[in-house]
């Protein structure tokens, strides 16, 4: 059984000191109109009335990581010769991510299969995550774009968090699902929980039944490797996607990344940085060769990277949390739920659906 | 009334063009989406109405064939600007002008309803109807426009080969256009940076306000990312953003439709069109110049002229 707490809401703000005693505290901070995860300080308008505009993925996956610093020394004596000092020092804090929704806890699950439980350990990701602490807030409607029931997900998903909370009016019902939401709950502040569980399984329903389904044929269905190999589809899709990076840098289980040397005279960093398959850089190769050189070649890769490659290599899991923000904060509104729809329906053919949606952007350049 | 003229006019641009860019319903009810439609099929899906607000010209320097596309007042300006650069075969354009009152910014609308979740949009005469799980809300056009409508000179389509409906004059004084710009400049030199910082600190560096812009023409070598020249690294502090986005602003100088799509697409709210108007009304003053105006017009920056009037040369 697992552990049950309470926290009143006036006891938000006790319940964040406490935790930012041992711990950096990341919350969803109003800035203006928007929200985005900060650290947590006193004055910090904290809003979990609605999702984040960013994913919570940079406290555990930086969108700039220092992997080394070098120097670069001349030998005082012989002009000629260099010698290079290299330095990996690293810091990895205690972190608590406060506020996320269930989708972005569990876009950390996505990461682990790459990062964690591959044949080759990414030692930063792993450090940051093994020192992170996931308290997720269950939602109790979707907003614009969502579709986390279709992906095997849900509004009061479990999966990835170390504590989900429920809004039940006067404070949060919590549940721990980790020893580290065990610790969570032992702090002195969260009270009996028992008494809500009730009324917070009864909210978590609701939400469920509320959650649209672009996806009815089930998130199992394999997509259509015909309509998916069919370049005439991508180019329908694609035509209005203007290839920015949007969508991959506010997905939560995007991880694409970069590493570059920035240096400055004689020293520098050799930084990773998230990189985005939507960039007409992504696959440019030395050569000046690109596999992907026009802009539906690239979104069938974000596509097929969520819905196809990874499943085929993760035991048929989806590589989307379903959060909607691809969606919702796309400068187009290209829907991806809509696209997978197409993909996964396995009636679909692709001539039929060529001919019904018409036969747009033949020219080649989209 | 004027969607099905919108409709009628489509169809007779069939099959001189192959594909027409005009506007659909999106995800939901609040946006609408590009519809690259072509002529057999989904005429019904267009839609004309204050929620189409997306400057869909920017995809014209990319197509290859001759396309049409729906354009309102200040969209239409773009065209002129790509015709005074030499970025589009005006020949190769089939332009369907709509006069236009002024749309929506749907952060604005997202704002006036606290951010709930949207359950339907009307648009009913000058007014959007939106409705959440508190109830219906009535919006004003006026009070959720982006700021460009509330000062805009051109609701008539500069440049079109067919309008729909009839001309209208712009209500709005001409000295109105840069009176933001105006009185941001009251503020001190400390408070306008510590702005900046402020707000490009908010940055992502996703660049959906460069690959929006219509005017951005640098393409696949954009400082941004290029290693040769290294001018900006991948690192993510102020600074980096902030050298992007003054670099971005500084290549639109006189260039800048005031299109407001690099404001409206960016998913951290940030102002990034604020620069570029300073910019643009630097550019006003000096060169007498508006741009998108006048597709026979030559940019300053395309010219040189020994004696600019408004310039005062070192004299050696």
């Amino acid at each position: 059984m697992a552990k049950t707490g309470f926290l009143p809401k006036e006891k938000i703000k006790d319940f964040l000191d406490a935790l930012s005693k041992d711990a950096q505290v990341h919350v969803p901070v109003k800035e203006g109109d928007i929200v985005a995860f900060k650290p947590y300080s006193a004055d910090a308008e904290i809003c979990l009335t609605r999702p984040a505009n960013t994913s919570p993925k940079a406290v555990i996956y930086p969108q700039c990581d220092k992997l080394l610093s070098f120097e670069y020394t001349k030998d005082p004596e012989d002009n000629k010769k260099t010698s290079i000092t290299l330095s990996d020092k690293r810091d990895y804090p205690n972190a608590v991510i406060f506020g996320c929704r269930p989708c972005d806890a569990k876009g950390f699950t996505i990461f682990d299969k790459v990062f964690v439980t591959a044949d080759y350990v990414d030692p930063y990701y792993r450090e940051h995550r093994e020192k992170t602490t996931i308290i997720s807030l269950a939602c109790e409607t979707p907003f614009a774009g969502c579709f986390c029931v279709a992906v095997d997900g849900g509004p009061a998903d479990k999966v990835g968090s170390d504590v989900l909370m429920t809004d039940v009016e006067k404070g949060y019902y919590l549940e721990s699902l980790t020893e580290k939401g065990d610790k969570v709950l032992s702090l002195p502040m969260i009270q009996e929980g028992a008494s809500y569980q009730a009324a917070a399984q009864k909210i978590q329903t609701e939400a469920a039944a509320k959650v649209k389904n672009p996806l009815p044929k089930g998130a199992t269905e394999k997509v259509n490797p015909t309509l998916f190999d069919t370049d005439e589809f991508w180019q329908q899709v694609a035509a209005k996607c203007i290839s920015c990076g949007a969508c991959t840098y506010l997905c939560p289980t995007c991880y694409c990344f970069n590493i570059t040397d920035e240096a400055a005279r004689d020293k520098g960093e050799r930084i990773r940085t998230w990189d985005a398959c939507m960039f007409q850089h992504f696959t440019l190769e030395t050569s000046g060769h690109n596999p992907r050189p026009v802009k539906s070649r690239r979104l069938r890769q974000r596509v097929g990277h969520k819905f196809a490659y990874y499943p085929e290599k993760y035991d048929g899991v989806i590589a989307c949390c379903g959060c909607g923000r691809c969606i919702r904060h796309c400068p187009v509104s290209v829907d991806i739920s809509e696209i997978v729809g197409y993909l996964k329906d396995p009636g679909q053919d692709p001539k039929t659906w060529i001919e019904r949606n018409t036969k747009a952007a033949k020219d080649g350049s989209l | 009334m004027s969607t099905e003229k919108l409709k009628e006019t489509i169809q007779k641009v069939f099959p001189d063009v192959e594909t027409v860019i005009c506007w659909q319903e999106g995800f939901d009810k609040l946006h609408t989406t590009p519809l690259f439609m072509t002529a057999s099929a989904q005429e019904a899906k267009v839609v004309w109405n204050p929620l189409c607000v997306q400057n869909l010209t920017s995809y014209l320097p990319s197509m290859k064939k001759k396309v049409a596309v729906v354009v309102k007042g200040c969209d239409s300006r773009t065209i002129v600007q790509f015709m005074e650069e030499g970025l589009i075969d005006r020949n190769n354009v089939v332009i369907i002008g709509i006069p236009c009152r002024g749309v929506v910014s749907v952060k604005k609308v997202l704002r006036a309803v606290d951010f709930q979740p949207i359950e339907d949009v009307k648009c009913v005469d000058d007014t959007v109807i939106v409705k959440t799980a508190s109830g219906e809300k009535t919006l004003k056009v006026s009070d959720v426009w982006p700021d460009k409508c509330a000062t805009c000179q051109y609701p008539t389509p500069v440049i079109y080969d067919y309008l729909i409906g009839d001309a209208i004059e712009s209500d709005k004084p001409a000295e109105s256009v840069y009176e933001d710009v105006r009185e941001f400049e009251t503020k001190t030199l400390e408070e306008r940076k510590a702005y900046f910082e402020r707000e490009f600190g908010k940055c992502i560096r996703c660049y959906a306000c460069r690959n929006a812009c219509p005017m951005c023409v640098c393409q696949d070598s954009c400082i941004a990312e290029t290693r040769d020249p290294h001018w900006i690294t991948q690192k993510l502090s102020a600074q980096e953003k902030m050298m992007f986005h003054m670099i971005h602003s500084i290549h639109l100088a006189g260039r800048c439709v005031e299109c407001g799509e690099c404001e409206r697409v960016c998913p951290m709210d940030i102002p990034v069109a604020k620069i570029k108007k300073k910019i643009n009304a630097e550019m006003k003053y000096l060169y007498d110049y508006t741009t998108g105006a006048n597709p026979d017009d030559k940019p300053p920056m395309y010219t040189f002229n020994v004696d600019e009037a408004k310039i005062k040369e070192h004299k050696l």
